[in-house]
């Protein structure tokens, strides 16, 4: 069957399933298993109003389960065990997390991952802030931050292309067609340098992709806080003789604090999932490893499920002091 | 508001000119990429992309017309013509007859051949070659010019990338296929997940907020977790690598944002609809289609964006749940990887895959940047 007429099928059995299913689960409910009416008509509808909720969650609480939630626990057991051969497999205890930290290529991956934790969420916050306030003092400001936050549509993978072009390196007899490269000859550099292949400068160039399109979010989201500032504090702060640097740092930045910190936690998550730039630019080489392809590349690469499974919990690690906040900052938020 | 601030003069010259080199800086690497699509193969490898826009210096060896075409008149034999195609306006300015010494002769000068044939070269190509003896050989006479060449665009490369029907990039089946992993991808979850939104927003039943406090966890769980369970999964229940893996996987992972989006929207809306809703006696399924859904129309519109980018330019679950060793399912970006792997010289393939790859989220984000803002605001986690 040709995949087009399989998508269209999927999308129609997707979809009609879903409103059937919706549809019918609420009328067997209604009809068959407790209809209002009879002695228990009103014992019925409380019954039914009980049920009702988890026939709506049922799909999409499966879908989490089976997709989120449970893989969460089979790798934290994956991680623990090894495959034995013939299949199957057997409980090793720590092993696999002693022999990956044993490795130097994880410990780089580590160092870089930590690199790139402090240097794409703090520049693209900070470039994030300039222009959402730089952006909202003029009047063609909306074009320019359309244009700005654009990267954010183009694909990891586009971006790696965009910019291996911007560090391509040509022969030293030949023009340049890598703007870095046509730059840094311009300003009186010797000859040529294939720059991703330069330690530890690759590592930043590669950083610089994300920073390029994680700025564009900063700023949509900066923006909108920056408009939620109350004026009289801005008057006030006027009135007393702020000059519009004193007024953004001390007045403005200080109200906004708490968005600066969920974008910054927001690209932190974007940071720690990153897989796709390195993989396509370096695929790890000359000392660009990152915690993500590291994990790719034992799982994929090198068949290495144990020692994967502890990398990828070593990214759940990472990721977990933001989840308990988030889930903290989100009840408290509810009640 | 900078009315009030008291801005001075030199401080808004100051803001828009930061903020031109700024939308310059983040513009200047997608126009390079942008601009190499349409440039052949020559000029991308002579010559840096700015410069497409002026004229360039290109070397380039072409030949005269082959010897058949030569006209015998008085005892002189002459072979007449443009070395360049019909239409070209390059000029050249230093021309040779051999490779060693390509800047022998200046446009206009006459050389003298080995075989004693001389040639006369014009800046603007024509030649006159002119011999005494009959002209012997099957090919013209090479010559290897140096000309300076006015801008030119090509639109080749989208015809090779696209339409060429025996090319090894297939980068035509591989755009239908991203289309095909996308479209399901991002209308199943919205469906499944407004249900779902809409029991966290107006059902009361007990375990909710732990529900809701469940799904804000969720979105933050990196998905690389989920790929060796789930690819093992699909494996035992025999579904394997393919279209309905992608999708399941896709629909899983979309769906904690989804529902988080979908039920910050639904609570904030009137209260007084949905409860004269019930005292007329609608149902909840009623109510759900008939006015909840058209209500939530701006974050399901958010959501369908977010969904449709993440998607299409998705590397991950494509390369683990989709990709066999056939290599039939293969997407864009899965093309290009590979692209910048084995040809990753060979600019023009190169720039001209990644902009068909890149166009399609570009229209969808310029059209629908209203609600992919909205989406933003409502989704970051306050």
């Amino acid at each position: 069957m040709h995949p087009a007429f399989q998508a269209i099928l999927t999308i129609i059995i997707g979809v009609g399933g879903c409103v059937g299913y919706f549809y019918f689960s609420n009328q067997f409910l209604d009809k068959v298993v407790f209809p209002p009416k009879g002695v228990h008509a009103g014992r019925n509808i409380t019954r039914a109003n009980m049920i009702r909720p988890w026939l709506f969650l049922f799909p999409a609480l499966t879908a989490l389960g089976l997709y989120l939630a449970y893989p969460v626990f089979e790798t934290l057991r994956l991680s623990l065990s090894e495959r034995v051969p013939g299949g199957g497999s057997q409980f090793v205890g720590l092993a696999n997390y002693e022999q990956m930290f044993s490795e130097s290529k994880f410990w780089e991956a580590m160092r870089n991952n930590l690199l790139w934790l402090i240097v794409v969420p703090a520049l693209s916050t900070v470039f994030g802030l300039i222009a959402a306030q730089l952006s909202d003092r003029v009047r063609w400001g909306n074009i320019a931050k359309s244009l700005i936050f654009m990267p954010m549509a183009i694909s990891f993978v586009g971006a790696a292309v965009i910019f291996k072009l911007v560090y391509d390196t040509r022969p030293v007899d030949q023009d340049q067609i890598g703007v870095l490269n046509a730059l840094y000859l311009f300003f009186g550099g010797n000859q040529p340098v294939t720059w991703l292949t330069q330690v530890p400068w690759n590592s930043f160039l590669l950083m610089i992709v994300l920073v390029w399109i994680q700025t564009g979010f900063a700023m949509v989201i900066l923006s909108a806080a920056l408009r939620g500032i109350p004026e009289e504090t801005i008057e006030a702060a006027i009135v007393d003789g702020a000059n519009p640097f004193q007024v953004f740092f001390k007045i403005k930045v200080p109200q906004i604090m708490s968005t600066i910190v969920v974008v910054w936690t927001t690209i932190t998550i974007v940071v720690l999932k990153v897989f796709d730039i390195v993989f396509a630019m370096t695929n790890g080489q000359w000392e660009t490893q990152v915690l993500a392809n590291y994990m790719y590349d034992k799982l994929f690469r090198a068949s290495d499920w144990g020692v994967g499974s502890a990398s990828a919990m070593i990214i759940m690690l990472l990721v977990s002091p933001i989840l308990v906040w988030n889930v903290y900052n989100a009840r408290k938020e509810m009640q | 508001m900078s009315g009030i601030a008291g801005t001075k003069s030199s401080l808004t010259w100051a803001v828009h000119l930061s903020l031109v080199a700024m939308v310059l800086l983040w513009l200047f690497p997608t126009v390079g990429l942008f601009v190499s699509s349409f440039r052949t193969t020559d000029q991308i490898s002579t010559g840096g992309w700015w410069k497409a826009m002026s004229s360039s210096e290109q070397s380039t060896t072409l030949r005269t017309s082959s010897p058949e075409t030569q006209i015998g008149k008085d005892g002189v034999f002459l072979i007449e013509g443009n070395l360049f195609d019909e239409g070209s306006e390059a000029e050249i300015s230093v021309w040779g007859t051999s490779s060693r010494s390509i800047d022998d002769y200046k446009a206009g000068d006459t050389a003298e051949l080995k075989n004693g044939a001389t040639i006369t070269v014009a800046a603007n190509g024509d030649y006159i070659m002119q011999s005494t003896e009959t002209l012997t050989g099957k090919r013209g006479q090479r010559v290897f010019v140096t000309a300076l060449t006015p801008p030119e665009f090509t639109l080749d490369n989208y015809k090779n990338v696209l339409f060429d029907e025996n090319n090894r990039e297939g980068m035509a089946k591989a755009f239908f296929n991203t289309l095909t992993v996308t479209i399901p991808a991002t209308i199943i979850p919205i469906l499944v997940a407004a249900f779902a939104a809409y029991a966290l927003a107006w059902m009361d039943f007990p375990g909710r907020a732990l529900l809701i406090a469940a799904v804000v966890g969720l979105l933050v769980v990196p998905l690389q977790l989920a790929l060796i369970p789930l690819l093992k999964l699909h494996n035992e229940i025999g579904i394997g690598k393919g279209y309905l893996g992608a999708w399941l996987a896709h629909t899983g992972f979309g769906l904690p944002l989804a529902i988080y989006l979908l039920r910050n929207y639904m609570v904030g809306l009137p209260r007084d609809i949905i409860e004269n809703a019930k005292v007329d006696g609608a149902t909840d399924f009623q109510i759900f289609i008939k006015i909840i859904l058209p209500l939530s129309f701006p974050a399901l519109a958010s959501f369908a964006i977010f969904q449709f980018l993440w998607t299409w330019n998705d590397l991950l679950v494509a390369l683990v749940f989709l990709i066999d060793s056939s290599g039939e399912t293969t997407v864009m970006t899965k093309q290009i990887v590979e692209l910048l792997g084995t040809r990753g010289g060979n600019w023009e393939i190169l720039a001209t895959s990644a902009f068909v790859s890149i166009a399609v989220p570009l229209v969808v984000f310029f059209a629908m940047q209203k609600y992919l803002v909205r989406g933003l605001l409502a989704g970051s986690v306050k």
